[in-house]
């Protein structure tokens, strides 16, 4: 019973007679299958034989391990000076949008909606943008309002261009207030091609009309790009490394100071983020930096054949070689040496690795997650000796296959990787089960494979260790950083962790196993 | 190089839009003209005649084949064919299932992304089905898309009413973009006064009558041969018809935003040209046997 003087969570109050007696109730009501059959239905899910069926899947994906379009497309708008972020479509989709980064950024997220129903859908949205457009710059003051949209608008072929040029003109927002827009069908592509199509729109709106007297290198700056980016340490980290070098920059799209307000009391709409002025400006850097250069394609494209800037070839910038590669082309690019200061912290790095190898080296992870970011990863775990095993990405392209291929043939740690593009968690489950990696390492989704792996046997256990987007069931751990010597470190330091709090789960027996259950690892 | 310019051709189902338009594009390309064929039309039969083809394999055809539209290259769904016209058909879904309009959605992005708007183009037709459906049937008429359109016509009362229709749909992009009414392409159905007629509508809708293609059955001769006339046979006269048309399309200036007719002129225009009879109001919702009584009544 739940009394208000003891009021007991979820876990343990569904343990109690009372409680489980219903359970046992619904079991009966609903028919369910006997334990025995249920246990044996599981345990063929764990066999060779289940995993060739699991791959012979055709039409049906289970746990994606990916997002859709507008989720991207969001994010985006979010880095920009008192930026609205609009959607075009279904309001159920937005509420998901909101929620998803809420539970991850454990932040009040604004997103808005323009709610179309089935007469929209009939009919067109245009009633809605024109409606929505109105509310909402009267509503949010806001500085520019980024649209993007959901797949009902995107079936039904809403001419979004059309929608955001009839409201101008029949007055339902001012002629010149600032709608950048972009089509985001969540049936292609996943949130990385969102985040890269709304980014590419915002530079358009801005910059396509107005590039007249610009030219790379007048305003003496660099620009960065940092794709779909949910480590608010990530954006910290690298505007710390320019101040350190002393290298003028444009973060373009900053999210991370609404991702992350104080507690004042009051409730902040708008903090931080590029500035319009900036974006206008941004065409005048001497380059642009794009931190995820795999899946930015569109954006690539617009600001090479656009701005004409010749974009340096750069791999995501985790680990210690990308990052070396990373701040030397900065360096070349913009004549500042790299300080002191960060050479010092990359040897702090190296030396954190020499003391945590014996733990790391020839350990096997498999991996999930988005495309830059796995590359990144496993680029870092072959430094530091770790065997990457299976490699899941859900939205990877041909680029990052063919680049992933190059980079795991070239370590001796990579001969038993195995990439699986375009494959899912349950794909992955199966590959836990009948080819068990030590860890699996990605986002909170993961864990539902720690909990199968552990139900056949503690010895079949895999552990997740939590690197990635979403992670719903940790706190703040989107404020660490993976990116740079100290997002090397960061990583490192998780791994290393998680190798020992396993080896001590495992070591902890009193009088059986505590052998090895050594005070100092 | 000249200004790539893209047309859309739209018309009643049937009327000959794709025939029309494959022969013109031959025209097109028999007089230097670089040419892209895009078919819009989930039936993809806008280029058989181009590339002595069936079907040529669709867009969606081959995404579906290849689990997604990112898994396609340019070249696997571009054909070339007679006089190097560049063709590619969108494709789409089984009659009864899906969205055709996405599918067109799908494709034209496709095409953008992947470059196939190159620069050596003079022209690009797109081949839409029948109406103005839905948005996807739109999208050639976007903004940066299409900018003129040929209405395929003959003198017949629904193929005017879906001229109309078209004209509407084409006011509500132009007073957002710049797509603009081309010109009537008159397909003869040797319907009486069948070019006047013609004109009379392309006047009220204040367009022009580009040009009036003349019924011959060296069209049909040639279509079983999988070939347009150009190619089956230069000499004809129905060849010229179309070199007069691609030459009128060269040189055409007079782009407008259409004035659509009302129902009630419309079918006074019908009127006038004998095809509709007047409407005897005074025995609308009677029985027979109310017509019978006041027969006898009077």
């Amino acid at each position: 019973m739940q009394t208000v003087e003891n009021i007991k969570p979820c876990f343990p109050l569904f343990n109690e007679d009372e409680y489980q007696a219903v359970l046992e109730k619904k079991r009966t009501y609903e028919e369910r299958v006997s334990p025995e059959k249920a246990a044996e239905v599981f345990e063929w899910t764990t066999t060779k034989e289940y995993q060739d069926l699991n791959f012979a899947r055709q039409a049906l994906t289970i746990n994606a391990a990916k997002a859709c379009q507008p989720l991207g497309g969001a994010l985006c708008g979010l880095g920009f000076e008192k930026t609205m972020v609009y959607i075009h479509g279904s309001q159920g989709c937005v509420a998901y949008f909101r929620t998803y980064f809420n539970r991850h950024f454990k932040e009040p997220i604004a997103f808005i909606a323009d709610s179309m129903t089935e007469d929209a859908a009939v009919f067109g949205g245009q009633k809605n943008v024109h409606e929505g457009l109105q509310n909402a710059t009267k509503l949010y003051d806001a500085k520019m309002i980024a649209v993007c949209t959901t797949c009902i608008a995107e079936v039904i072929g809403d001419d979004l261009g059309a929608f955001i040029g009839n409201a101008r003109k029949e007055g339902y927002v001012d002629k010149d207030f600032p709608i950048p827009y972009a089509n985001t069908p969540s049936f292609v592509g996943s949130h990385i091609t969102g985040w890269d199509n709304m980014f590419e729109g915002i530079m358009r709106y801005f910059t396509l009309n107005e590039m007249e007297g610009k030219a790379p290198g007048q305003n003496g700056k660099i620009n960065i790009v940092p794709g779909f980016e949910t480590y608010l340490g990530n954006y910290r980290v690298i505007k710390r490394y320019m101040k350190e070098m002393g290298v003028d920059y444009t973060y373009l799209c900053d999210p991370d100071e609404v991702l992350d307000t104080p507690a004042t009391g009051e409730y902040e709409m708008y903090a931080g983020g590029t500035t319009i002025e900036e974006v206008k400006d941004a065409p005048n850097a001497i380059t642009t930096f794009m931190l995820q250069s795999t899946t930015l394609e569109k954006t690539k494209k617009y600001i090479e054949g656009t701005w004409n800037h010749e974009i340096p070839k750069l791999s995501i910038p985790m680990g210690v070689e990308w990052t070396d590669e990373f701040l030397l082309k900065v360096s070349e690019a913009t004549g500042k040496a790299i300080p002191a200061s960060i050479t010092k912290e990359r040897g702090r790095l190296i030396d954190m690795m020499t003391d945590s190898h014996q733990w790391l080296h020839g350990k096997k992870m498999a991996v999930f997650g988005d495309p830059d970011f796995v590359m990144g990863l496993v680029k870092f775990m072959l430094e530091l000796g770790i065997e990457p095993t299976h490699i899941v990405c859900n939205n990877s392209n041909k680029r990052w296959e063919k680049a992933m291929k190059k980079m795991l043939e070239d370590s001796p740690y990579g001969i038993h990787a195995k990439l699986y593009p375009g494959c899912d968690l349950w794909h992955l489950r199966s590959l836990c089960f009948t080819d068990k990696p030590d860890f699996i390492v990605g986002s909170s989704y993961g864990k539902f494979i720690q909990r199968d792996t552990l139900y056949k046997g503690p010895e079949f256990e895999v552990p997740l260790i939590r690197l990635g987007f979403p992670i719903f069931d940790r706190h703040h751990l989107h404020r660490m950083t993976t990116l740079g010597y100290e997002g090397g470190m960061y990583i490192l330091t998780t791994l290393t962790n998680a190798v020992l709090e396993r080896l001590d789960d495992q070591t902890k027996m009193l009088g059986k196993t505590d052998y090895n259950f050594d005070l100092v690892r | 190089m000249a200004k790539l310019r893209q047309a859309a051709i739209y018309g009643k189902g049937g009327i000959g839009k794709s025939t029309t338009t494959q022969n013109l594009v031959a025209a097109l390309a028999e007089a230097g003209q670089k040419v892209m064929i895009v078919g819009c039309d989930p039936k993809a039969d806008s280029t058989r005649l181009i590339l002595h083809s069936k079907a040529q394999t669709t867009v969606m055809h081959l995404a579906a084949e290849a689990g997604s539209v990112e898994d396609l290259e340019l070249e696997d769904v571009m054909a070339v064919g007679y006089g190097g016209v560049k063709c590619v058909e969108s494709g789409g879904p089984e009659p009864g299932v899906g969205c055709a309009g996405r599918g067109v959605i799908t494709a034209i992005n496709f095409l953008e992304e992947e470059g196939a708007y190159d620069e050596d183009l003079n022209f690009v037709f797109y081949d839409v089905l029948g109406d103005v459906v839905c948005g996807g049937f739109a999208m050639p008429i976007r903004e940066n898309k299409a900018q003129e359109i040929y209405i395929v016509v003959s003198g017949e009362m629904m193929a005017m009413y879906a001229a109309n229709n078209i004209a509407k749909g084409i006011v509500k992009y132009a007073n957002s973009g710049s797509v603009r009414l081309a010109g009537l392409i008159c397909n003869s159905r040797k319907t009486d006064r069948e070019d006047e007629l013609i004109e009379a509508l392309a006047a009220k809708l204040g367009t022009q009558m580009i040009h009036f293609v003349p019924r011959d059955n060296v069209v049909q001769h040639a279509e079983i041969r999988r070939m347009t006339v150009i190619e089956y046979d230069p000499k004809a006269k129905q060849a010229d018809e179309y070199r007069a048309l691609a030459k009128k399309i060269i040189e055409n200036k007079k782009f407008v935003i259409p004035k659509p007719l009302e129902m009630e002129e419309l079918e006074e225009l019908l009127m006038e040209f004998g095809i509709m009879e007047v409407e005897d109001t005074s025995i609308i919702g009677k029985t027979a046997a109310e017509l019978a009584a006041e027969a006898v009544a009077a």
